[in-house]
């Protein structure tokens, strides 16, 4: 629509040489050979490839290599580079800021405003430290730390903030990790959110596709030095959290604040004093279709979703491996892994990640935003339960009257294997050197 | 472009709920629909129907006495989750020209006033006062953008509004006109300024 209005107008895109384009939140994740069965996912993904042409826009599309999510495949191009503002028609843009770029989630109007101006009208945000110090026990992620932040600050808590999550346990995270912290601040409420980048970040960039090379490479990783975070940095708002003690984390509602310890009880609305938070959970407990103060470990499941731009990369698949390498899926439990791209998909199978997953009977598909969003054929039924490794718990979010929990990848895994949620930290969880992947593997 | 936006009076519909996400004004299903056009028939869809397309009894807005609502009092964080404009496009198309919360999720905001739907921030005892006060589908509020107060009969409640938004919806001007009209230049020295090791390149096709 932003493409109608501006050949209604008579405008162009005025750089088309830094506008990209991709299909994923619709695109079939079955066999690519065989054609687009949805007649709406066809004439949209259709009309995109016509704009793009028609503008002059690289177009990574349904049958390319490159396809992907676009918050995956922005930075695994090397299109997501430090110093850049980036903006993207999908409020999970702020993914990008994991790597020190300002990265804004915007709607269809302001879509066709960068188109014809390049420029964005935006008032400074406040900022919001989040500082984290301590290290994450063995089976808890980085994203087990933001559905926790979540939790503790409310979907509304960081509105009208941009995040900047700082701290040693950042600096120790991997890049990818650090994506999932930034993927989810929007499920705070912030309008993005940033990390400081460091070598780790220039090394996940190198020889990527579309980064910079020799010279320019010298220059970019110079002046991208120069970015790093004041140390006397001054912020509207700080907060600070200890990751020492973390558990693994469940959502057991219907927004992603609505999240305990998998060693915790579902609350009761007892548990709350104002009443629209009673109410709140009172619905919340009836459309999960949980009982009020039941075990979370006594939670069973029908779908297992590892997928979406929260944790479908390379060392998403990883975790799940070092999970389910030589187990079996509980055979009545419907599970899918939806990798993040393309590149992705063939580096887990270059690796050999594939026949892990399809020998403990996962289902391995084509990349798309796939059962996150449930635009393509990949839904859940009405009333089924899903442990899914993706980013909003929202009614009907993954088919109608589908029932949602957010968690990491590692617990989604386990709960594949024993057809309920387990706390993973009492798995024996390999390492990375037993999963035997060909050729090896670097986080 | 949106029409200016200087006064919104209507009957106020009651929606008792907090966090109120961009896939319950619009569920993801409706965002492949090209047209803006007619999405009020999709305005908070799950709520309204059932799985086979039956409406669902009691929804406020389908209600006898909030028929022709053009302004909804909600709770808190409405608009919240993904950037879909198509929320904001739904909701005018059904007929509201004003929402009235104790807070907004910040895209949906900006989208709402790219397109002329009026966003009232008030505390949430003000909120909570007309929203008890709507349920009876009897009041009628006159909320005036130039004087920044929510008139009704027996009461009025000021409230505070960013100039910049605030000018936006009074001038329904195109923005993209007035960036190109009094910027052009300015973004075009920035654009010289950037380092070329910040564009893009391919190092070899990428269709190799």
């Amino acid at each position: 629509m932003a493409f109608e209005g501006l050949r209604k107008a008579g405008r162009r895109v005025s750089r088309p040489d830094l506008t990209f384009a991709v299909m994923d939140h619709n695109v079939p994740t079955g066999d690519r050979a065989l054609p687009v069965l949805d007649d709406m996912s066809g004439k949209q993904m259709d009309a995109l490839a016509r704009n793009s042409a028609e503008f002059g826009i690289t177009c990574f599309d349904y049958l390319s290599p490159f396809q992907g999510i676009v918050h995956i495949i922005g930075p695994e191009l090397g299109l997501t580079l430090p110093g850049t503002t980036i903006v993207c028609g999908d409020s999970h843009t702020a993914t990008h800021g994991a790597f020190g770029a300002l990265a804004l989630g915007i709607g269809t109007s302001e879509g066709e405003h960068v188109f014809a101006t390049q420029a964005l009208w935006l008032r400074k945000p406040k900022q919001m430290d989040i500082r984290l110090s301590g290290r994450l026990p063995n089976g808890v992620t980085a994203k087990d730390v933001i559905l926790w932040i979540i939790r503790r600050i409310g979907t509304g808590g960081a509105i009208g903030h941009v995040v900047e999550y700082t701290g040693d346990t950042v600096e120790q995270l991997s890049i990818e990790e650090r994506m999932t912290l930034t993927n989810m601040a929007i499920e705070a409420g912030a309008r993005t959110a940033i990390i400081s980048p460091d070598e780790k970040t220039f090394n996940y960039l190198r020889n990527a596709l579309y980064a910079p090379q020799g010279d320019e490479w010298d220059a970019a990783v110079q002046y991208w030095r120069s970015l790093r975070t004041d140390s006397n940095a001054q912020y509207d708002t700080s907060l600070h959290f200890d990751v020492n003690n973390l558990a693994p984390q469940v959502t057991w509602g219907t927004n992603p604040a609505m999240t305990v310890s998998v060693t915790e009880n579902v609350p009761s609305p007892e548990d709350f004093a104002d009443a629209s938070d009673k109410a709140a959970v009172m619905r919340a407990l009836k459309y999960m279709g949980l009982q009020p103060g039941m075990k979370v470990t006594d939670i069973r499941i029908d779908v297992v979703f590892i997928g979406s731009c929260t944790n479908a990369r390379l060392s998403d698949l990883i975790d799940v491996a070092r999970v389910v390498k030589g187990r079996r899926v509980t055979p009545s439990v419907r599970t899918m892994i939806v990798p993040g791209s393309q590149l992705v998909k063939r580096r887990a199978e270059q690796l050999g990640l594939h026949r892990i997953f399809i020998e403990a009977g996962f289902e391995w598909r084509n990349s798309g935003c796939s059962m996150c969003i449930a635009m393509n054929e990949d839904k859940l039924g009405n009333g089924e339960r899903c442990a899914s490794t993706s980013n909003r718990n929202f009614e009907n979010r993954q088919g109608p009257g589908g029932r949602t929990h957010l968690v990491s990848p590692l617990m989604a895994a386990a709960a594949a294997v024993e057809g309920r949620f387990v706390d993973v930290r009492e798995l024996d969880l390999l390492n990375v050197e037993e999963l035997e992947l060909k050729g090896g593997f670097n986080a | 472009m949106p029409e200016p936006v200087r006064e919104v009076v209507g009957k106020a519909a009651p929606l008792e709920a907090d966090d109120v996400d961009t896939d319950q004004i619009i569920p993801a299903q409706f965002l492949k629909v090209i047209e803006r056009d007619g999405l009020g028939r999709y305005l908070f869809y799950r709520w309204r129907y059932d799985e086979q397309g039956k409406p669902v009894q009691g929804f406020v807005l389908d209600r006898e006495e909030f028929r022709g609502a053009g302004i909804l009092v909600v709770g808190r964080n409405f608009g919240i989750g993904s950037s879909r404009e198509n929320a904001v496009w739904a909701l005018m198309d059904a007929g509201i020209k004003c929402v009235i919360a104790t807070s907004f999720g910040d895209i949906f905001y900006n989208n709402a006033s790219k397109n002329g739907l009026l966003c009232v921030k008030l505390s949430g005892e003000s909120v909570k006062h007309l929203r008890e006060k709507a349920k009876s589908g009897t009041l009628s509020l006159t909320v005036s953008l130039d004087d920044q107060v929510v008139n009704y009969l027996d009461g009025k409640i000021p409230f505070e509004i960013e100039t910049h938004i605030k000018e936006r919806l009074r001038s329904g001007l195109d923005d993209i006109a007035m960036t190109l009209s009094m910027y052009k230049s300015k973004i075009k020295h920035y654009e010289e300024k950037m380092p070329t090791f910040l564009m893009p390149k391919a190092r070899r096709s990428p269709l190799e």
